[in-house]
């Protein structure tokens, strides 16, 4: 299965990939099939987002990429090369693990200086190219402490530093934010943007959580059960999610069962018909899923779709407020600005939604619909 | 429990009650006394006999403070060879248990091999295994094989014996590290041989000191097993037991003592050596 990018960038020459997955597999034991079959392109200079909830095989792909585990079937390339025979060390790229290991040994510059030192870089330019390394995470001055004498925002990027400094081919991350609060992972996203954008390098970032991806990454691909979900920038992803996984991973969604009764219509289950952009719809008969953001539904009627639904319930959230409607065609969550005071609307009462034909999605209804 | 009951009788301050009060606050202290008292008396008596002049030809009774014994500690016949037996059995046998026990220890933590479990049983045997057992069998295997007994025969004995402690020790130690430290090492560019050597063997390198030093100190005073194994050969433990029978010459406590001292302080060495890096760390 190949994913392809709904919009792909200005024609970029196949040895501009920087990582090609190809039905790449990996199963532990019998049973585990940790990563099913996928296939996949990383473009030169991007920052990559590999997104999935737990034990979606995230790591297990990143791992096979680094060299640490062997793939069950299919083949990675780096930069054009085959590189699945390939020990960790005899290959371009870097990890930064999410434990950072780094070497409790060993002193910070000791640690920074590790790959350079394998690789016979020695005296003041070992020097130079170290504290400069440091320098980009703004750490410079601590190389004489241990590891254990830093806090952990500290060990994330001395981490990041230790492998930006072989100035690899791509750089792989697995969850590098998550042992860290709240405060500082705003932070370090925004650092670790910024850095990316200095060196210019393939970051591949891995994380479970969607929001840390959809800030960072110029690319996401969702993963779950081990296969790709969809691949795409984020607001692809948002707006056209195309499978129902990665509309309700992405946000809140509204998804509603209908049957394609044109090349750009869908008849609900009460016999309303809504429009949707034909290509969205992309030639499919017989049941589809539809779905709508919520924020994209305007109370009242309106131009363009119309559905109507009593209130079953009511939240208030401060700047708005979200309702959920019994529709005829299934449950609807709907937010409305509280612009004006006693806007409100109790449950029990009759509301009519509107929605442009624009703002509508089609969920793939078969494969991957939970 | 204790305190409070004494905070509760504090305003009496009889004078009964306050001496009570005060053993029982130092009911902890008093009791380590006693008990460190217990663990030193020996090797005190030991060390005070070593300085003794004795009349007879047992060190049984103090008669005058001497420093001769210390200056003329190999004025035993056999005496000499039979310490350096010891010493040279000790460091050979404690060094090739400790890389045998190191390699044991990283391939029963880190491969998932056919008959791990097994070996994990066996590697604990001869832990578990009396003594008396163990060199029983060994001289029987021994003679089986028509080995003649001596040097080689006493060394294997205290190889296999000692492997079981540097395996436990040092598995110890593995057990708790982390393999993405390794996995960085090889990630930056390290291969296996340089990895094992600049990040795995660092790491792991107190508890193969801890093993090869408690090694050394098991095997230089085994007596049991080697008195099976040694045909002819005399090791001091050995010695010891035969002049026993005739005389104890305070030599023997010399001998004892050096040992002691030269084990202890290793073995301090060692824990300094460990606090110190655990600071820098
Ligand atoms: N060494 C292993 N042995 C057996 N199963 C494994 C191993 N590593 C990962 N798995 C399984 O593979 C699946 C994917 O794991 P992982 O790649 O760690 O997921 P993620 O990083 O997305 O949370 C999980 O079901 C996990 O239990
Ligand atoms: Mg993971």
């Amino acid at each position: 299965m190949t994913v392809e990018a709904a919009h792909p960038p200005p024609a970029v020459a196949a040895a501009e990939y920087d990582i090609r997955l190809i039905g790449l597999t990996k199963r532990f034991g019998d049973d585990v099939v940790a990563v099913d079959d996928i296939s996949l392109d990383i473009d030169r200079g991007h920052f990559f987002a590999l997104l999935g909830p737990s034990g979606c095989g995230k790591t297990t792909t990143l791992r096979m990429i680094g060299g640490f585990e062997e793939p069950t079937e299919g083949r990675i390339e780096l930069g054009g090369v085959d590189v699945a025979p390939l020990p960790p060390y005899k290959r371009d790229v870097n990890t930064v693990f999410q434990s950072y290991a780094l070497f409790p040994h060993l002193s910070i510059f000791e640690n920074v200086a590790f790959g350079l030192r394998r690789r016979g870089v020695k005296g003041s330019q070992l020097r130079t190219r170290v504290i400069e390394s440091l320098e980009l995470v703004g750490l410079a001055g601590l190389e004489k402490r241990k590891p254990r004498q830093l806090s952990g925002g500290q060990q994330q990027r001395i981490a990041l530093a230790r492998a930006l400094v072989n100035r690899p081919r791509v750089l792989l991350l697995d969850e590098p934010l998550g042992a860290l609060d709240l405060k500082l992972r705003k932070e370090m996203q925004l650092e670790l943007k910024r850095i990316q954008h200095e060196v210019g390098i393939t970051f591949v970032h891995v994380t479970h959580d969607q929001e840390e991806a959809m800030t960072m990454a110029d690319r996401i691909v969702i993963m779950n059960g081990g296969h790709i979900e969809q691949l795409g920038t984020p607001t692809e992803l948002y707006e056209s999610p195309r499978t129902a996984f990665v509309a309700g991973f992405l946000g809140v969604s509204n998804l509603l069962e209908g049957t394609a009764v044109a090349e750009d219509r869908v008849k609900l289950a009460d016999g309303t018909e809504v429009r949707c952009p034909r290509e969205v719809l992309g030639g499919r008969s017989g049941t589809v899923q539809i779905g709508v953001r919520p924020e994209k539904l305007r109370i009242g009627e309106g131009a363009g779709n119309t559905l109507s639904g009593t209130v079953t319930e009511s939240a208030y959230i401060g700047v708005s407020t979200q309702y959920i409607l019994d529709t005829p065609a299934g449950p609807v969550t709907v937010y409305m600005q509280n612009d004006r005071p006693g806007g409100q609307v109790a449950t029990g009462e009759r509301l009519t939604l509107s929605w442009s034909p624009e703002s509508t999605f089609v969920v793939d209804t078969q494969e991957g619909t939970q | 429990m204790t305190s409070v009951a004494v905070e509760a009788r504090r305003p009496r301050r009889s004078a009964p009650a306050k001496s009570l009060a005060f053993v029982r606050r130092h009911l902890l202290t008093l009791w380590s006394v006693l008990f460190f008292g217990y663990l030193v008396l020996p090797i005190a008596v030991v060390a005070v006999f070593s300085f003794n002049a004795p009349k007879g030809r047992f060190n049984f009774q103090w008669e005058h403070f001497t420093f001769s014994n210390w200056t003329h500690w190999n004025a035993i016949p056999g005496i000499q060879s039979a310490v350096q037996l010891s010493l040279e059995i000790a460091v050979i046998a404690s060094i090739l248990a400790t890389a045998l026990g190191t390699l044991m220890a990283l391939a029963l933590v880190r491969y998932g091999f056919r008959g791990r479990g097994t070996t994990n049983f066996v590697v604990f045997l001869p832990l578990s295994t009396p003594e008396i057992v163990l060199g029983a069998s060994l001289l029987t295997l021994f003679l089986n094989f028509s080995t003649p007994l001596g040097f080689k025969t006493i060394l294997i004995a205290h190889v296999m014996f000692c492997v079981s402690f540097a395996v436990v020790t040092v598995k110890a130690r593995l057990v708790g590290f982390d393999r993405h430290l390794e996995e960085a090492a090889m990630d930056l560019g390290a291969n296996e041989w340089t990895t094992f050597q600049k990040v795995t063997l660092p790491l792991i390198a107190p508890a193969i000191l801890a093993a090869l030093l408690l090694c050394f100190a098991i095997s230089i005073d085994d007596f049991v097993v080697t008195y099976f194994v040694a045909g002819s050969r005399v090791t001091f433990p050995i010695f010891v037991w035969g002049a026993a029978r005739v005389a104890t010459p305070p030599q023997i406590n010399v001998i004892g003592i050096a040992f002691f001292v030269i084990a202890v302080t290793a073995m301090l060495g060692n824990v300094f050596v460990q606090n110190y890096r655990a600071k820098q760390a």
